[in-house]
This record gives structure tokens, sequence and C-alpha cells, in this order.
């Protein structure tokens, strides 16, 4: 049972915030709860705070619209917390997708997909790009562009206010993420998680990596979904610093020799840098 | 050396040039759907929305005028419904907007895209000045125009006797009977689709439109001169010069021609 819940214990903390979210939100609409009303793109938290995606306004304003304060303030909160504190955590903690494209990369793994094909023939920086050309087609055609597209809001408020044909959406993606691309939605595409990666990069929460325990069995290599990130393993004892990390810790689940581990960044080094 | 400083180039090249080709094609797919899914006009949003235009780029679509609405009136886009996903909307023949006086889903709204100042009078939230919409009918298919007694409309209109008034008319088909049709005062009508709700045709005969649809345009040629109001409008009229080039015969001549001057 203990290995169990060493084993799992985040996992079971990320699952149970995002699906408590989701309770939280579906209340709201289904049974008037005032704890957190609306969705991920805008929510008012009991009755009083404002909560917006930075992103949504980000394309709202390059669309030309004038921003309310509800959701300049809003869009401050949720840039603070992962700015600061979070990193990439939405991804990983908050995002509803993370549960399809997680179920298709655990199914990718037992499948044995990727030792039939190796090579992911993409670029990880494509979110970045897509990123830049939703803001171009917001400017262009005066509309949020991601937003209508968004997988991610039309699962959310599916899930809330009914789902119609976005089920297709997530069977789209489960398989583009089974089949063609390893963790090729949120790894790859997503331009959330693009712009959660550039948020993200000077939070405090980080994982660090002890060399000195690193046995290289490379477990946590495998089960990261963004692996780059974890270059120093087996080479050097430092945090991993890349906004791209999403703070999901499974390689700290499934590392045996206690070689990972939650750390708070250090200011002092960071001081230095900054001078 | 040289070589593979040249190898190098043009593979920098060719992956600028995939790139391009990449983002251009997704651009294109990505841009073609949003101008299919924003063309769609017959969209009846909540009361106090701006300019369907602003609307799209303002409306976050967080859903909280849906969950505010105490009748369920309010739906968010579907995928396949075919509708700028996930913006409010009703369907007044399934559920119309029971016109609540503290409008609930107005104030929640954090956008801006349901603007408050449009529906407050003096201070003080005002439903019966919110535009949702038009009611037309089509006197074809309402029985009343037939001479069938029906006040369905009129009588579920929540600005009973304003939005919706009755006319009396004469039935010559019998003589001795009355007509007594809706006429709805646009002015006044919110939109709200209480009277689409309550029609008793099939199809409903009265229904509710944007008024950008239902409505046409005088435009400034036309002035009600009697009206001390509308002769403002002249402030805003332009000349527009007419590129018709007008005949140099005479008048009279053409009552004694045939056609040839309406060639």
């Amino acid at each position: 049972m203990t290995t169990l819940w060493n084993n799992y214990r985040y996992l079971i903390l990320r699952r149970a915030t995002q699906i408590g979210l989701l309770l939280l939100y579906f209340g709201a609409n289904a049974w008037g709860w005032t704890i957190l009303m609306g969705n991920l793109s805008s929510s008012l938290f009991l009755n009083i705070v404002p909560l917006s995606d930075p992103y949504a306004a980000l394309q709202m304003v390059a669309a030309g619209a004038i921003l309310a304060t509800d959701i300049i303030i809003g869009a401050l909160i949720i840039t603070m917390f992962y700015l600061l504190i979070g990193g990439r955590a939405f991804c990983s903690w908050v995002c509803p997708i993370n549960l399809v494209t997680d179920a298709a990369a655990f199914l990718r793994r037992k499948l044995n997909i990727d030792s039939i094909s190796k090579r992911q023939p993409a670029s990880r920086n494509m979110r970045y790009w897509v990123l830049v050309l939703s803001l171009i087609i917001s400017l262009m055609m005066g509309v949020t562009a991601f937003e209508f597209i968004s997988p991610i809001s039309m699962l959310h408020r599916g899930i809330i206010f009914g789902l119609g044909f976005g089920w297709a959406a997530m069977l789209i993606i489960f398989l583009f993420d089974l089949f063609v691309l390893k963790n090729g939605w949120c790894g790859y595409v997503c331009p959330l998680g693009g712009f959660y990666s550039l948020v993200g990069k000077f939070s405090l929460i980080r994982v660090h990596h002890t060399m000195e325990n690193c046995t290289s069995c490379m477990k946590c290599k495998t089960v990261c979904p963004e692996q780059q990130v974890l270059y120093m393993i087996a080479k050097e004892s430092v945090d991993v610093l890349s906004g791209e990390c999403t703070n999901c810790a499974r390689c700290i689940e499934v590392c045996d020799d206690e070689a990972l581990g939650f750390s708070i960044r250090k200011l002092v080094k960071n001081k230095r840098t900054g001078e | 050396m040289e070589n593979r400083a040249v190898s190098d180039r043009r593979k920098f090249i060719l992956k600028m040039a995939r790139s391009a080709g990449i983002a251009a094609l997704g651009g294109f797919v990505w841009s073609a759907y949003v101008d299919e899914v924003t063309a769609s006009q017959l969209l009846l949003r909540p009361p106090g929305a701006i300019k369907e235009e602003d609307f799209l780029k303002t409306c976050i679509k967080c859903g909280l005028c849906v969950e505010a609405c105490p009748y369920n009136t309010l739906l968010l886009a579907k995928p396949g419904d075919n509708k700028p996903m996930g913006t409010p909307y009703f369907i007044p023949r399934d559920i119309p907007c029971y016109m609540c006086p503290d409008i609930p889903c107005v104030p929640i709204c954090p956008s801006g895209a349901l603007d408050e100042a449009s529906v407050t009078t003096n201070g003080v939230l005002d439903i019966k000045v919110a535009d949702m919409g038009l009611a037309v009918i089509d006197d074809e298919s309402c029985i009343a125009f037939w001479g069938i007694q029906c006040d369905a409309c009129y009588r579920a209109c929540p600005l009973l006797g304003e939005a919706i008034s009755v006319e009396y008319k004469k039935n010559d088909r019998t003589g001795k009977h009355a007509f007594l049709t809706p006429i709805v005062h646009s002015n006044i009508c919110t939109g709200c689709g209480l009277c689409e709700k309550a029609c008793v045709t099939e199809k409903a005969a009265i229904f509710v439109l944007p008024r950008e649809v239902a409505m046409g345009k005088a435009g400034n040629y036309y002035i009600k001169g009697w009206d001390k109001g509308d002769e403002k409008r002249l402030e805003n009229a332009k000349e527009i010069k007419t590129t018709t080039e007008i005949s140099k015969d005479s008048a009279v001549d053409s009552l004694n021609s045939d056609s040839e001057d309406f060639k």
C-alpha cells in the first residue's frame, strides 16, 4: 500500500485536482454551487475573485477587443500564479485534455509502440509557431482564433454544458497521440502549452535532480511527456529549469533511487544570474 | 568544407520553406473554419449583447451568463451546432427569454460582451430596453390573418399592448366578421421570443430574428418631414450625384413617341 502511494502519489493528487476542479465547475452549472463558476476560459471564484485565461485575453487584445477590468484582473492572477509558483503546472494539474493524452501515452507504452517507431519526425517548437499563428489569425479575422477551435475549452465546456460533437475531437487527439506522435498534442501542437511554457520559465517550484543517487535506469525519461527537459539525468545535479516541464512529477514517482524531487528554485543563484 | 557549408544552407532554406508551407496550410484551414462559423447571422444573443462583430472578439466563452439564467434559456454553442463555438445564444421556440427584471445574465459577464450600460435606464437595470432581436410575423401562415380569432402572441407578450397590438379590420369575405391581426412595434419589441413560444401554428408564424436581419433601412434620402426628430437625420445626409444621363428631348415629345425613349 505504501509503495502504491509512493509510486503514484502525485498522479493520484493530479487526477484528484483535475477531476475535483471539473466537479466544482460542473456543480456550478448543474446544482448552483458558487465555489467555482464558469469554465477555464474565465471563472468566478467564491462569487468574488475573477480568474481568466491569459492566453485567451492575449488573443482578445490581438483581435482588437477592449479588455474589461475583470478579465485583466483575472488574467493577471492566473499569470502571476504560474509565473511565480506553478510553472507549467496548468497542463498536468488542471487541463482536462491531460486525461486524454495521458491515457494515450499510457496505452502507447503498454503497446510498445515506441519501440516500433523510435523517431519523432516533428519539432517541439511547433507549438510556439501555432501560438504566433493564432495571434496573427486573431489579428486578421478580428476573433479569438484558438478559442474557436480549442479542444481544451471544447472538452471543458462540453463536460459542464454539453459536449455535442466534441467527442470526435477528443478521439482524434487520442488517436493522434497514440499512433502518430508520442505526446503529440501536449508536447508539440498545443499553443496554450506553449504559452504556459513561456510563462512558467521562471517559477519557483522546480524538479531537482541529484546525480549522486542516480543509477541511470532512465525510467524517468520513459515516462516524461517532455523528455528534452530531463537532459541532465545522470549528468549533473541541477534543477529542471526548462519552462516546458509541466511539474507533473511522474519522474519523481518512478524514480526508485531518490534522485529526483521537488525543490524551490534557489533564489540566490537567481540573483547572481540576474546581476 | 565548401561543400558542407552549401548543404547546411540548403538544409536551412528547405526547412524554412517547409515551415512556411505548413504554417500557410494550417493558417488557411484555420481561418477558413473561423470564417465559416462566424458567418452565421441568425443567432439570438442574451440581453445586453454588444454588436455581433465586437461580441465575437470580446466574449471569452465562460458560460457564466448561461449559469446565471434561471430558466435555462441560454445555451453555449457546441461543436456540431455550426455556430461560433462556445458563445451564448437562445432558441425562443424552445425556451424564450423571460425578461427577469434583475437581468442576472448581464452583470455577471466578466468580459463586457454583455454590456450592463445598454440595459440600464437612469442607473437602474431595465430589461425593457434590451434588444435581443425583433419579432416578425408571416401573415401567410398567421391564422389571425385568415380571420380565425387568435391572440396568443398578443397575450404572451410581456410588454402587453406595447410591443404587439391588435388591429381591427372588416372581414370582407364574410361581410360580418372582423380580422384581429397582430402588429409588432419594432421600437418596443425586445426580441424575448415569448410570442414565438406561444404561437399556436405548427411552425411559429411569429418569430424573432436579429434586428439587422429583420429590418431594412430607409437611408438618408427619405425623411419624415412632419417629424422634427427625423428631420435631424438630414444633418448626416450626404449628396450623391446620379450618373444617369438626362434625356435632352423635350418631355412633351415622350407623350407622342411610342416606346423609343425607354430603350
